[in-house]
């Protein structure tokens, strides 16, 4: 009997290896949907000899390596990283509604690029084209700090962190609206458009940025995997299985909140997939932090990847804010996947 | 000095003292205790704190060591705990879930730790719920899930919070008699019941906590007495003795048909 229950189990967990790597070749085929999409009609086969490092026209060249690249790229990391860090956020705050931005980053890291766009205060000795990314990325941090101080003094349970991280966010929006009040109309536009996020400024450095971080906190993320997991069974469980949960939650919280920061520092605030995404990977895959992770990483890739592709194509000739789209193709999946869920 | 000792164990919650510098009897291997006592007593709180899962005064000792100074992976290694009830949410299915909780604390190897866990919910007579997930299940499928949990790290401390709590008759006897089975290879058992019938069946020893201290220890039969039972609970109560000699502890009430 437990021989062949504990077969169909590794069965079980070979399918779900299986559905995380197809959404990996999912995410890669959507990389180069992207890539092939855009205002300049390249043909197919043109933009193809152009990333395989064939003969192509310069403009060809241009446009695929230094346009459309970097754009299909830092969508693709964007996706995973909000999803990643949403998912993980999800299991320590104990909460399904959690999503990256519940702690106050986004509107911290709005506030950080309000400061630097309308009142011209930046970092000395950034460039100035990181001047607005780099004081987001700061701004959110200093939020991110701050509730860990709050938290320490308080005992950071997660209905304690959720309280300080609506409250930082109230702060940071009001004081937000406090410097829009004071903008210039130029000044406000161009805030406006940062905050609905999108992939129009993005660089080859940025790309490398988000990638480098991802790659330093994959690995921790995987290496809690089981810890994560227990905590799914409640705190108390945890504990007794031997899990440090304040440890856990605090360097979790530190993981999550790098994320969210760099992702939104570098093409503003993004808005579902790093809500949804962990719910698609969960209907898809279970809880086992093993593969819920990755199968979480990859989904928010998947998803976002595909939003910057519509972006480009619903509305012909106009680039939509990312952001936008990601809730437009983004919601139906999900409501089908609830009602799909419901039904069984 | 072997078993499990504490002493002068003291719990607040705000400026409410749920436990005043209670002690408990040295509790040797191969007996099962029962916590017994009215709602708010302090069962759960004692039991919790023993776990170091409750912040608190006073020490607490496993064979000599101070649980409250044991890295935690280390006493995961020597304490399971059984908590009244597992959250309703999680889509994990049974079987992750109790080789999480061989896997969370320290290193395992998968293969091993799969085979043990499996080999625990077989014992339990739960193998078929193994690949469930847990929100499918009922509140009593749940808390055997959890008693697999709490055992599947093969502690030599048990403590067991309402136990039987969801549990149908036949699953009762079952967890009850895997407990003693566990004692009798030489563990220390500890659990929360409020069925005294069950308590009186089952227990060596039975510890009757009453506003956060210990009103009484002993046998079942030097503690369910009708005159404790009425100091501690305030019922009027009958023991009776079976015909081969195991006691029964009927309850009167206002409104109850006589026996």
């Amino acid at each position: 009997m437990s021989g062949q229950v504990l077969e169909r189990y590794h069965r079980q967990s070979r399918r779900n290896a299986m559905l995380v790597a197809l959404l990996a070749v999912a995410a890669l085929v959507a990389l180069l949907l992207d890539l092939v999409t855009g205002p300049a009609g390249l043909p197919l086969a043109d933009t193809l000899r152009a990333l395989s490092g064939g003969e192509v026209a310069r403009g060809t060249q241009v446009i695929v390596w230094d346009v459309r690249l970097p754009v299909a790229v830092m969508a693709l990391l964007v996706g995973a990283a909000l999803a990643l860090a949403g998912a993980e956020m999800q299991t320590v705050l104990e909460n399904p509604l959690a999503e990256p931005f519940t702690l106050g980053v986004s509107s911290s890291a709005a506030l950080g690029a309000a400061v630097a766009i309308v009142l011209g205060l930046t970092l000395p000795g950034l460039p100035p084209v990181w001047s607005v990314s780099g004081n987001a990325f700061l701004f959110a941090l200093g939020a991110l700090g701050l509730l860990q101080l709050l938290g320490r003094i308080r005992g950071g349970g997660p209905e304690v962190l959720i309280l300080f991280g609506v409250a930082l966010n109230f702060t940071a929006a009001a004081l937000l609206s406090l410097v829009q009040f004071v903008a210039s109309a130029d000044a406000l536009q161009q805030l406006v458009f940062w905050t609905m996020g999108s992939l129009a400024a993005v660089q080859w450095p940025g790309v490398a940025m988000i990638a480098i971080i991802l790659a330093a906190t994959v690995p921790f993320s995987l290496r809690a995997a089981w810890k994560l997991t227990a905590l799914r069974l409640g705190e108390d469980q945890a504990r007794s299985f031997g899990v440090d949960v304040a440890g856990l939650r605090r360097w979790t919280l530190l993981r999550v909140s790098i994320l969210a920061a760099a992702a939104v520092s570098m093409v503003g605030v993004i808005g579902f997939v790093g809500l949804a995404g962990p719910h698609i990977a969960r209907m898809l895959v279970g809880e086992n932090h093993r593969v819920f992770l990755p199968a979480s990483l990859l989904t928010g890739a998947l998803v976002m990847s595909l939003a910057s592709t519509l972006s480009k194509t619903l509305v012909p000739g106009v680039l939509l804010p990312v952001g936008l789209v990601t809730s437009l193709i983004g919601l139906p999946i999900f409501f089908a996947l609830i009602l799909r869920g419901r039904r069984r | 000095m072997r078993g499990l000792l504490a002493r002068g164990i003291h719990v607040r919650f705000g400026t409410r003292h749920v436990l005043e510098g209670l002690d408990l009897p040295p509790l040797a291997p191969g007996e099962v205790t029962v916590l017994a006592g009215p709602n708010a007593a302090g069962k759960s709180t004692l039991l919790r704190a023993i776990a170091q899962l409750q912040p608190h005064r006073g020490e607490v000792t496993l064979d000599g060591e101070n649980l409250a100074r044991m890295a935690a992976q280390a006493r995961a290694r020597l304490v399971g705990f059984m908590p009244q009830t597992l959250p309703a949410g999680s889509s994990l299915v049974a079987l992750e879930s109790v080789i999480a909780a061989l896997r969370a604390g320290g290193a395992m190897p998968a293969a091993q730790a799969d085979a043990t866990a499996m080999a625990v919910m077989e014992k339990l007579g739960i193998a078929a719920l193994a690949l469930e997930p847990l929100s499918a299940m009922s509140g009593g499928q749940r808390q055997m899930v959890s008693l697999a949990q709490a055992i599947v790290r093969d502690p030599r401390l048990l403590l067991l919070d309402e136990p039987t709590s969801a549990l149908d008759m036949a699953r009762q006897v079952r967890l009850l008699s895997e407990l003693r089975r566990l004692a009798g290879e030489g563990r220390i058992v500890v659990a929360v019941l409020h069925d005294l019938a069950l308590a009186a069946q089952w227990a060596d020893r039975i510890v009757l906590l009453h506003d956060g201290r210990t009103h009484a220890v002993g046998t079942p039969e030097e503690v369910l007495t009708p005159a404790l039972l009425a100091e501690v609970y305030g019922v009027t109560a009958r023991v009776e003795r079976c015909s081969r000699g195991r006691i029964m502890v009927l309850i009167d009430g206002e409104h109850a048909p006589a026996c």
